[in-house]
């Protein structure tokens, strides 16, 4: 399915030459069609066709229907929604039916945007591949034996398939970013606090953020314009100007960027490398002012993440207790006995090991030695970043080290599905903005260029990653 | 430092109130050492004179308005959840 740009789309159900109801039935038919790709774990249609449906009547009447009217789009399931069960494919979460949307979906649906469908993940989105979800994996949409990248592997895919014009996904150590580059499609982490994240199931609190995933750097833009701003529901929002996100493209000519040396060390795969080295060389003939740049400190962000992000883990996960909500062990003769057998058998392998490891880290006697030294280390990490960025106006380098992986290949050894994030979660540690951007492809597989910027310059690195998309056109 | 001892599972593992298998004692004993020797690396790092950051945003105090929202919820639509109720409450075992 070959969708026209959101904008588009927009305007010609406002004008009345597409319906809302029409475009709704399309992408549940394209949901229908792609099924072998276990994309989407369930579909949220009778309401997507009921607001359709007023949509097309508000048309009728003359009224105005917003800037995302009619367009159907994908959230992943670990955001709160409306119609059917929100699951953070999980077992625990499996019978879950949310009482209230996520801020992200109530502002998409104000400006007339129809939620169809809820796609896969790994598990409360700890993962890289998706086969950390406790149902089932998403296949990657150029290649079945392989994974689609992960956590928002399921937007991603569903974005690359063409079954809606743009999904929602969250991006704690890359889990935006990492399936955008595999699946070969923009996918967009703001600046933390940009996008609210009431309404998200929790992972990491003081790394998530909400970003949209779709075909261009325009689609992405104006998604994140629709949802951008300060919630009173979500006390770390950031306030943001009035201007819109989308731009026409940043004139680069004279622009310094700086290509991150430490991204480009051995375990880059070869390929990888050649078409970073492409859009380097675009970079250059768009004129911009390229040189390499040494940050020692930044692949120090994966271990002082893996030290961070399962303590929160650790925290967020309590609440799954088997009393209120989710699933609830019958089998359970006492109190205690109620926890704990509902946590073992409501959690999957590697939700288990972020608790432990987070309840490790977080112990009386090594709290200093482990949590308080990982987060001296993000300063250090943070400090590197803006020390760069007053030298740079953009930095730049893989998305991943690799392409799509096959499926089952790093499930053996935790810690290897760890390293795919190695040159996204940089980033989140230090809550800069940053893009991954189509690439050209590697053996036969999409590759990802990422652009980061400095914090809150959100608007300046979609407009430079505007024009790059333009680039090699 | 960090190779765990099956106590060391198990104690985590009653912490985060798991109840794991003997074959995940195991599994997760192996795992969970390998993981904690990669974020060990950070003791080398040198953090002098460095303060923890624990949030990016630099916001303080933040409030809203202390208002009453409408959501149309009943009791027992917050109820629908539950595993289990009794007269419009959540029913849990005996606590003591």
């Amino acid at each position: 399915m070959d969708w026209p740009s959101i904008s588009q789309i927009a305007a010609k159900v406002q004008s009345g030459e597409l319906l809302a109801t029409k475009l709704v039935e399309q992408a549940l038919k394209a949901v229908e069609q792609n099924k072998e790709y276990d994309a989407v774990i369930s579909l949220t249609n009778d309401r997507a066709m009921a607001r359709a449906q007023a949509i097309d009547e508000m048309v009728k009447k003359g009224q105005s229907v917003g800037r995302l009217a009619g367009v159907p789009f994908i959230a992943k399931d670990n955001f709160l929604t409306f119609n059917g069960k929100t699951t953070a494919a999980s077992n625990i979460l499996k019978p879950f039916e949310s009482p209230y949307q996520a801020t992200a979906i109530n502002r998409l649906e104000a400006e007339g945007a129809i939620c169809i469908a809820k796609s896969n993940l790994d598990a409360f989105a700890h993962g890289s591949s998706t086969e950390n979800s406790d149902f089932f994996v998403t296949k990657h949409p150029a290649d079945k034996q392989r994974v689609p990248g992960g956590s928002s592997g399921g937007s991603a895919a569903a974005v690359a398939l063409g079954i809606v014009p743009f999904a929602l996904g969250t991006d704690t150590g890359g889990s935006i970013r990492l399936p955008a580059s595999f699946c070969g499609v923009v996918g967009y982490k703001p600046s933390y606090g940009l996008v609210s994240r009431s309404g998200v199931i929790a992972m990491a609190s003081s790394t998530d953020v909400v970003g949209p995933l779709a075909r261009t750097v325009d689609d992405a833009a104006l998604v994140l314009d629709v949802m951008a701003g300060r919630d009173e529901l979500d006390s770390t929002t950031i306030e943001r100007d009035g201007k819109t996100y989308v731009d026409k493209g940043l004139d680069l000519r004279g622009k310094k960027i700086g290509i991150i040396k430490e991204y480009f060390g051995e375990g880059l795969d070869a390929g990888v490398r050649q078409r970073i080295d492409d859009a380097v060389g675009q970079l250059v003939a768009g004129g911009a002012v390229v040189e390499e740049v040494s940050l020692p400190n930044v692949p120090l962000a994966l271990a002082a993440y893996y030290i961070i992000c399962p303590a929160e883990v650790s925290s967020n996960l309590a609440r799954y207790d088997g009393q209120r909500y989710g699933f609830s062990d019958p089998a359970a003769k006492n109190l205690q006995e109620s926890y704990e057998l509902s946590r073992e058998k409501g959690f999957g392998a590697e939700a288990k090991r972020r608790i432990m490891i987070g309840t490790y880290v977080l112990s009386s006697g090594y709290y200093e030695a482990y949590y308080k030294k990982a987060q001296t280390v993000r300063t250090k990490v943070r400090r590197e970043f803006d020390e760069a960025f007053k030298k740079y106006d953009f930095l730049v380098g893989p998305t991943a080290p690799m392409t799509a992986f096959k499926i089952g290949e790093r499930t053996q050894d935790p810690l290897q599905m760890y390293l795919t994030d190695i040159m996204t979660v940089a980033a989140n540690i230090s809550g800069n903005p940053s893009i991954s951007l189509p690439a050209g492809d590697a053996n036969g597989l999409p590759v990802g260029l990422q652009m980061i910027a400095d914090y809150k310059s959100d608007r300046q690195l979609l407009s430079a990653a505007k024009t790059f998309e333009g680039l090699g056109k | 430092m960090s190779k765990l001892s099956r106590e060391d599972v198990l104690k985590l593992a009653k912490l985060s109130r798991l109840k794991l298998t003997d074959e995940e004692v195991e599994k997760f004993r192996t795992e969970l050492s390998e993981i904690l020797d990669y974020v060990e690396k950070l003791n080398a790092v040198d953090t002098t004179g460095l303060e923890p950051t624990y949030q990016v945003t630099g916001l303080a105090n933040i409030t809203r308005s202390d208002v009453v929202r409408e959501y149309n919820l009943s009791q027992n639509d917050l109820l629908k959840n539950a595993p289990a109720t009794q007269d419009g409450q959540f029913k849990v075992r005996r606590v003591l």
